[in-house]
């Protein structure tokens, strides 16, 4: 199961270092946000289109915005982790006292 | 899939605000009820969520020279049946359209309806569909999130086309060119989701079978106890 989950991570690294190498040679590649491209072809079809209203807050700059990417993936994988790793050590005791009761 | 702030008409917000409201309460009526009636799932649901707080935040580089991010709605679908991932799908959205102006309150409902709401019922429909045929849960898994995260982008393409019809072609042109933004960007990413999500299913085999056999979903499925 380790090997098997190993080869699962493994596999999605490689898929996310290949597609930054074909993204990168294609011509124009800036990596830029395929919900902004979506945004930029509204406006593309329909020019006179004027978004109706604005963001309450916005993130004052790039990095206050990752601050806040980030602070969201951590508090996730934060939870995440914790659960799992809480279920690992619970079933390795459970384990553990089913070996001894039956000694 | 997020649609930015003020980017739907608001005939458009307000009809998709209305269709997503009850799925969203009903959602709500139901994680209230697990909590009170099997209150040792609040954990495994509070990971579900964790789960598509993670992935929704990473912007992942795509073989089209752009970006984008997965949804993580698919591992509560799978787990706890596709109703109770409107609500913590909603509060993911809400997260990001207050603090990251990232999407938008206007249009919360119509990113609720992609993500929330459309996303887990095609992923738990899969789920149900391939293990009817026999399919191993790896597999089953991993379609369902997998598809369940494409299904997300083409509602939100749908969606666009809808409000944004092309003046030539129509709606259908309209929609073909938002899948020509979306599609190709998010198809490894979207297997990315799947792969990811058999990972957490794997590890949720093996240290939480005691739990998993108690679920409502999916009692059956997750009877087997995986062993390294």
């Amino acid at each position: 199961m380790k090997l098997r989950n190993g080869g699962l991570i493994v596999a999605a690294i490689i898929l996310v270092v290949v597609s930054l190498v074909i993204g990168g040679r294609r011509e124009g590649a800036e990596f830029a946000g395929a919900d902004g491209q979506a945004m930029k072809a509204v406006t593309a079809l329909h020019p006179d289109y004027q978004p109706w209203f604005s963001p309450l807050w916005q993130p004052p700059s790039r990095e206050i915005e990752s601050l806040l990417f980030a602070l969201q993936a951590a508090l996730g994988s934060g939870l995440l982790g914790y659960y799992l790793g809480l279920r690992r050590g619970q079933s390795r005791r459970n384990k553990q006292d089913r070996a001894d009761a039956g000694d | 899939m997020h649609i930015a702030e003020g980017f739907l008409p608001p005939l458009h917000a307000a009809a998709w605000t209305a269709v997503s409201l009850p799925f969203v309460m009903v959602s709500a009526r139901r994680v209230n009820r697990l909590m009170q009636d099997q209150p040792q799932f609040k954990l495994l649901l509070a990971a579900s969520g964790a789960f598509a707080f993670v992935l929704s935040a990473l912007k992942l580089p795509s073989v089209t020279g752009s970006c984008s991010h997965a949804t993580g709605t698919g591992l509560g679908a799978i787990l706890f049946g596709p109703s109770v991932m409107a609500l913590l799908g909603t509060i993911v959205l809400l997260f990001q359209a207050l603090l990251l102006a990232h999407g938008g309150l206007t249009t919360l409902g119509a990113n609720v309806f992609s993500m929330a709401i459309v996303g887990p019922w095609v992923a738990y429909g899969l789920l149900r569909g391939t293990q009817g045929l026999n399919a191993p849960l790896a597999v089953s898994v991993f379609l369902a999130a997998m598809l369940g995260d494409m299904a997300t982008y083409t509602v939100t393409a749908g969606q666009l086309a809808l409000a944004f019809p092309d003046p030539a072609s129509g709606v259908l042109g309209s929609f073909i060119k938002f899948m020509g933004v979306f599609a190709p960007t998010q198809l490894p990413l979207a297997v990315i989701e799947g792969l990811l999500t058999v990972v957490i299913v794997n590890l949720l085999r093996q240290y939480s079978s005691d739990e998993l056999r108690d679920l409502q979903a999916f009692p059956r499925l997750f009877t087997v106890e995986v062993r390294p």
